[in-house]
């Protein structure tokens, strides 16, 4: 009785995941799909897998030969990875700081970065756009890089003060007795211990700066400094939009970051801290 | 030399005072084993010598320099813990040697430290590995080899062995009591465990609620414990205490009549005593016997009996409701509910004041002291 009972219960839940996952993952399969047919086919019937008579992929010749499409991509690799490395510096020093050591301002801090989560970081648009320009760093890279990385810290910090807290107590003070400083103790035992918890913080941080379409329209829509998302909307006009393309860039955007989530995601897995203390 | 020298040294934690005053002189090369119930400050106290926490007051030497505020890697000192605490993603070469490595010391020289460590304790097959890889011996093996690489001149031990199963438990003891031979180093040993206690060191130290009851020799503690909580917490069984008031006082005896009547002497030092004062007598669960002819022999109802094989515990309660235990030996045919006579020679008993103060033992064994052992082992060695 007890098993049939767990077994519907969990029935239930894989029909509600499934559902979701379908309704995630239907845009992504249209985009795929409708990326290797031809216009007349795309609008004929949008949801059709390509045939041999509708198989095209004009769209990819159209962005990869004549479009700026590997600035876009490296623009966007750039902006996405130096945000992530400095997130995951920062943003575990920050956790570190605040969970291993008392000192005056730690909990007015501590606030806010709580605070970072709960602001949504685009209210403040107007302000950062001024003070880039204040900066001269308008149309620039750097400026996306800065954002991001504000973006990513306070939650980055939360994630990441929890598996702090959870090293044994023991591990650190072994390492002092030791001899051990403090930063060496920061970089050789605390950040190997926290990988799987820095990969997750990677993944959070990454799929919303690639996706972002905001900043860099505001920040640096310029030639040479597009992201891969701005890069897109050249091909959408106001009367005429060449959908092959679009859908050929976007489909190619994927794969980046789907690469990038398998190498983190390996991470996910691992638990580092099994063999330390019994 | 690295002597351990301690005075008045006091801890609290925001308004709780959790060591009131401890003096503590340890030679070079003692092993020193803290001992008392959870919550004692034992492990604060080992804490403090390590330098992982600060010292509200008083003052610490290590090897004559005062330590206090000094950071715990210039110490001198290596700590063993409880938990093993080894750096779950560094092979056990690494663990052992990482803190050499931070602290510029050439790798030839490290591998050769290692390689000496782990050889003596017989890990060197195991370098390779991962903590996770290890059973609790050997993680705990791989803790003391990175205590010992470092060549600290005082070692700390915090209850390195309570997480060990038994069997393992004793084989290690006795290898930590081998290594302290080999290596003549000084060690401070925390530990609850008071046959730990008793095996191990060449001094006990014995702590009650933040101070130092006694602190002696292992059969000073068992033979002439100074207070009624180190007679209490030294000997397993525990010592069996029965009320008594004074009825007759000579020079070298007192004549007590126990609670439940029964009469007997007990040779302490009389001089602080008055007539009519009542007083606990103390007597171990060893030195009663099933035998009815012995001087003195109480009466008492068996109401639980435990058979280990090579002795059998007796939980006994006596006429007035005083319960006590007696070892007895294997072959005992004893059981539950029986009335039995229990006897005990007179001079094997302690007496403690209303205060719970010892009165001295004018006819047990003639202990040694620390120090007097000390010399004897210098003039063997010689």
């Amino acid at each position: 009785m007890k098993i049939r009972h767990d077994r519907a219960k969990a029935l239930m839940v894989h029909a509600v995941l499934l559902t979701y996952t379908l309704i995630a993952l239907f845009p992504i399969w249209v985009v795929i799909i409708n990326a290797f047919k031809s216009r007349k086919a795309i609008f004929n019937d949008p949801l059709a897998l390509p045939t041999a008579d509708t198989f095209s992929i004009v769209g990819f010749e159209e962005v990869l030969l004549r479009s700026e499409f590997d600035v876009f991509f490296s623009n966007s690799m750039i902006v996405t990875l130096t945000s992530i490395f400095f997130v995951l510096l920062f943003g575990a020093m920050i956790a570190w700081a605040l969970t291993e050591y008392k000192f005056k301002g730690n909990l007015l801090i501590a606030v806010l970065v709580a605070m970072g989560i709960m602001i949504p970081i685009r209210l403040g648009t107007v302000s950062i756009l001024q003070l880039m320009s204040d900066l001269n760093l308008v149309n620039t890279l750097t400026a996306l890089v800065l954002v991001y990385i504000a973006q990513g810290l306070p939650l980055a910090v939360y994630i990441l003060s929890e598996f702090i807290r959870q090293i044994p107590k023991d591990l650190k003070e072994a390492a002092r007795c030791d001899g051990v400083g403090e930063i060496k103790i920061f970089f050789a035992i605390i950040v190997p211990l926290i990988k799987p918890a820095m990969a997750t913080v990677a993944v959070f941080t990454m799929i919303p700066i690639w996706n972002d379409l905001w900043f860099p329209l505001i920040l640096a829509p310029s030639e040479g400094n597009q992201t891969i998302t701005l890069g897109v909307q050249q091909f959408i006009g106001q009367f005429v939009t060449d959908w092959n393309s679009v859908l050929a860039a976007l489909t190619l955007a994927i794969l980046p970051i789907l690469v990038l989530y398998l190498i983190f995601s390996r991470q996910l897995i691992r638990g580092l801290t099994s063999g330390a203390v019994k | 030399m690295a002597d351990l020298k301690l005075t008045d040294v006091k801890k609290s934690f925001g308004n709780v005072a959790v060591l009131h005053g401890i003096d503590l002189d340890i030679k070079h090369g003692e092993f020193v084993v803290l001992v008392g119930a959870s919550g004692c400050g034992k492990s604060t106290l080992l804490r403090l010598i390590a330098g992982l926490d600060e010292i509200t007051s008083g003052s610490m030497e290590i090897g004559g320099e005062e330590v206090n505020g000094i950071a715990p890697a210039k110490r001198g000192i290596a700590m063993v813990f409880q938990s093993y605490a080894l750096y779950p993603h560094m092979s056990v070469f690494k663990n052992m040697a990482f803190g050499l490595k931070v602290t510029g010391s050439d790798k030839a020289s490290i591998q050769k430290k290692v390689e000496q460590a782990a050889k003596t304790l017989g890990i060197d097959h195991l370098l390779k590995r991962l903590p996770r890889e290890l059973s609790g011996g050997q993680r705990q093996r791989v803790a003391i080899g990175r205590a010992i690489v470092r060549d600290p001149k005082v070692f700390l031990f915090d209850e390195p062995l309570s997480n060990l199963d038994a069997a393992l438990r004793v084989q290690t003891r006795v290898e930590i009591g081998k290594l302290h031979k080999e290596l003549g180093a000084t060690i401070v040993y925390v530990t609850h465990d008071q046959v730990e206690a008793m095996t191990l060191g060449d001094k006990i130290v014995v702590m009650n609620a933040g101070r130092i009851e006694q602190c002696g020799t292992p059969l000073q503690l068992y033979q002439h414990p100074q207070t009624l909580f180190v007679a209490g917490f030294i000997g397993s069984p525990k010592m069996n205490f029965i009320e008594g008031i004074v009825k007759h006082i000579s020079e070298d005896c007192l004549v007590l009549t126990l609670s439940d009547g029964t009469i007997t002497k007990a040779y302490v030092d009389s001089s602080g005593c008055n007539l009519d004062d009542v007083v606990t007598f103390g007597i171990r669960p060893e030195h009663l016997t099933e035998d009815s002819s012995a001087d003195v022999s109480l009466l008492a109802t068996v109401t639980l009996v435990e058979q280990l094989g090579e002795a059998s515990y007796l939980y006994l309660t006596l006429a007035d409701g005083t319960e006590m235990v007696m070892r007895t030996s294997g072959e005992s045919t004893t059981i539950i509910g029986e009335q039995v006579e229990v006897g005990f020679n007179p001079e094997s008993g302690h007496v403690f004041d209303a205060d719970g103060g010892a009165l001295t033992r004018l006819r047990a064994g003639n202990t040694k002291s620390v120090a007097e052992l000390a010399q004897i082992k210098a003039q063997l060695s010689n």
